[in-house]
């Protein structure tokens, strides 16, 4: 039966990541219209049934039939399986690091207490970081296996910016690891449950702001969007590291792209912004302000959760179209010589006023 | 840990390392290691060490492995003819190492090793506290000296792999050769086709204007 | 029932598998892959015996054997990476200036 949940759980899970990347498409398309003051896409229309058109039939339906219909080459020397396998590595870590996100406090059905999360692991945030560090292969063999000079040097300096940020994802993840002192992702969102100073909710973004700014910016910069797409470079290098793709893998490395915004948006609610945690509420008999049933509670909780991480992919599509592109050795510097001392600085900060507060005890 | 997960997952892990090892192209022996890694971390999970199967993704899986793609996609490595260089030195490699095997794997299973059932693990055994605990009582001078250790690979690292001013200057000279014999090359091309045209229009010298294309270095034509 | 000298088995196995890459491959970086390949096993083996004993100790020599083949990794690559600059390739065979 723990399976049977399980798996009803990491569907759910799944399902929600690819609708959340999919309707991210849409709103970047629509978006990017809006902030650049065009109307965009808005033609392909189902029979006349739309009235007013959204765009919806041309991203969501036009583009991906289309995506999937093209011809699927492989180039002429390439190594046929790396290179058919490269877009599948790329997609497979972003979706998967959700499992571990919890999405909602426990509920009880049927005498048995059920946690909200997909996999409850107690080294959840390693497991996160260590997916993290396997979205690597798809950039560094997609490059590889094109046969082509130019994807293997936007592949090598995308793999390189990756795992450059991976460093300062890292660190600011073991500040929020000192704090809550677990590893636990869903016993550090219970603890962000409280009153901080009598008013603010206990969030982590209260208590770190340094590593929040950080790990949004480092997250930004792993999964290549802009400012940090150089690697990619639309408008420069037609597409880096994914050149020689066309059709479904092609399609699978633009939803992998999604799926990253989304688990950096999951990652940064979860650890800063207390996860599914609604601010003055809490179950009966905890003491919050405001007390509420147990299902009214979930559901509060759940799209309080969603709403997060919509607001925080948002937030990524807005800083795509405003900021422009930093040039690479831009990119790198910042990631070596500016990210990655501040968040050593600041994790040391922390241990030595946790130490500190612990001796004053 | 049930006969029904084990069997299949170590026959996958052996097929890991065994494509490592017979693999031709050294893209695909790195990625038979990285499924092989992923293996061994699921057995580390069934062997209650949660922490050190989360290590070996972050470190090993993750960081080493990508390592080795790294050179070997900047080496531009080909694939080479494998274990087929060298029949007979192959033929004797894998015969003595599968008595090895065999040897010991017969030894070990007929052996009268303790499971698991003997003892009863706590449930903080394999956590991060515990392990963490020990690793800064028990074993402090160790976690120190392989900080040591580590910086002085991260130094040694970077001296032996970074370019001395004459190798740099010598790939420069090479790479600017190479361009400049291309454009040569590019050059010629385009004075044969011009030759060949003015030759199929009427046969007379060719004319003066774009039809005259000298390399700019040297002159020579 | 699957005990821990399944586990030291199946360790023996990739041991060996590893051991007869390193003598039987030319290409220095998969005899290198091939190394590690027995430090896993090892490590295997390891993890299997804290299990049986009980006791951490064998998933701390585990973290420290993670971290020295990490290092060890790093400056045997940049090595090999020196030494294709110098001698353009990266076979065994060919790279035996030692050799009296």
């Amino acid at each position: 039966m723990d399976w049977v949940i399980g798996g009803i759980k990491s569907l759910a899970v799944l399902f929600m990541v690819l609708n959340v990347s999919a309707f991210l498409l849409w709103i970047e398309r629509k978006g990017s219209a809006l902030i650049q003051n065009r109307i965009g896409a808005n033609r392909a229309n189902l029979l006349g049934v739309m009235p007013f058109n959204l765009g919806f039939v041309n991203t969501l339906m036009a583009d991906p039939l289309k995506l999937f219909t093209k011809e699927d080459f492989v180039p002429d020397k390439a190594d046929r399986l790396v290179h058919s396998l490269a877009p599948f590595l790329s997609l497979f870590p972003a979706v998967i690091t959700f499992a571990a996100i919890p999405f909602g406090d426990t509920i009880e059905i049927g005498g048995r207490v059920i946690e909200l999360q997909a996999v409850s692991l107690d080294v959840g945030v390693l497991y996160i970081s260590a997916m993290v560090s396997m979205g690597v292969y798809g950039v560094v063999l997609s490059g590889w296996a094109s046969n082509n000079r130019w994807a293997l040097l936007g592949s090598i300096r995308g793999s390189a910016q990756m795992i450059s940020y991976e460093l300062a994802m890292g660190i600011s993840i073991v500040s929020m690891i000192l704090l809550y002192g677990t590893l636990d992702l869903q016993e550090m969102v219970r603890a962000q449950g409280g009153l901080l100073f009598g008013f603010l909710p206990a969030w982590g973004v209260f208590y770190q702001p340094i590593a929040f700014i950080i790990l949004l910016v480092a997250g930004i910069a792993e999964s290549k969007r802009v400012p940090f797409d150089l690697p990619e470079a639309e408008s420069e290098l037609i597409a880096g590291y994914y050149t020689e793709y066309s059709g479904g893998k092609q399609a699978a490395f633009m939803l992998s792209d999604f799926a990253e915004i989304v688990m950096v948006s999951g990652l940064v609610t979860t650890l800063f912004f207390g996860g599914w945690q609604v601010p003055y509420l809490g179950k009966e008999g905890s003491g919050s302000p405001i007390e509420l049933g147990s299902l009214l509670l979930t559901v509060l909780q759940l799209g309080a959760f969603t709403i997060k991480v919509l607001f925080f992919c948002w937030l990524q599509i807005l800083v795509r179209w405003t900021v422009p592109r930093f040039r690479y050795d831009q990119l790198m510097s910042l990631g070596w010589k500016a990210m990655m001392p501040i968040a050593l600085v600041n994790m040391f900060l922390t241990a030595l006023v946790i130490l500190l507060v612990e001796q004053s005890r | 840990m049930s006969a029904f997960l084990f069997y299949p997952l170590a026959a996958c892990a052996l097929a890991g390392a065994l494509g490592v090892v017979l693999a031709r192209n050294p893209v695909r022996s790195a990625l038979s290691l990285v499924v092989t890694l992923f293996f061994l971390a699921v057995f580390y999970v069934f062997l209650q060490a949660h922490l050190v199967a989360a290590l070996q993704i972050i470190v090993y899986a993750g960081a080493v492995m990508v390592l080795f793609l790294f050179v070997i996609t900047l080496l531009n490595l080909e694939s080479d003819s494998g274990v087929r260089e060298r029949p007979a030195l192959a033929a004797a490699g894998f015969l003595a190492g599968a008595v090895v095997a065999i040897l010991l794997a017969k030894g070990l299973l007929d052996s009268t090793v303790p499971d698991a059932r003997g003892v009863t693990l706590g449930e903080t055994f394999g956590t991060t506290k515990v392990l963490a605990r020990q690793l800064f009582s028990e074993y402090l001078v160790a976690f120190e000296l392989t900080s040591i250790l580590l910086l002085v690979a991260v130094v040694g690292a970077v001296v032996l792999a970074k370019r001395t001013v004459e190798e740099g200057e010598r790939d420069e000279a090479r790479t600017m050769a190479a361009a400049e014999a291309e454009t040569e090359a590019a050059h010629r091309v385009i004075a044969a086709h011009e030759a060949a045209h003015d030759h199929l229009d009427h046969g007379h010298a060719p004319h003066s204007g774009p039809g005259h294309v000298h390399a700019p270095a040297g002159g020579h034509h | 029932m699957i005990g821990t000298s399944h586990y030291l088995a199946l360790s023996a196995l990739l041991f060996a598998i590893g051991a007869v890459g390193v003598v039987v491959r030319r290409n220095v970086i998969i005899i290198f892959m091939s190394v590690e390949l027995m430090l896993n096993a090892a490590n295997l083996a390891f993890v299997a015996g804290a299990n049986s004993l009980g006791t951490m100790g064998g998933q701390s020599i585990v973290f420290f054997v993670m971290t020295v083949a990490a290092a060890e990794a790093a400056v045997g690559l940049a090595v090999i990476l020196a030494l294709f600059r110098n001698r353009q390739t990266v076979s065994a065979d060919e790279i035996a200036l030692l050799r009296g």
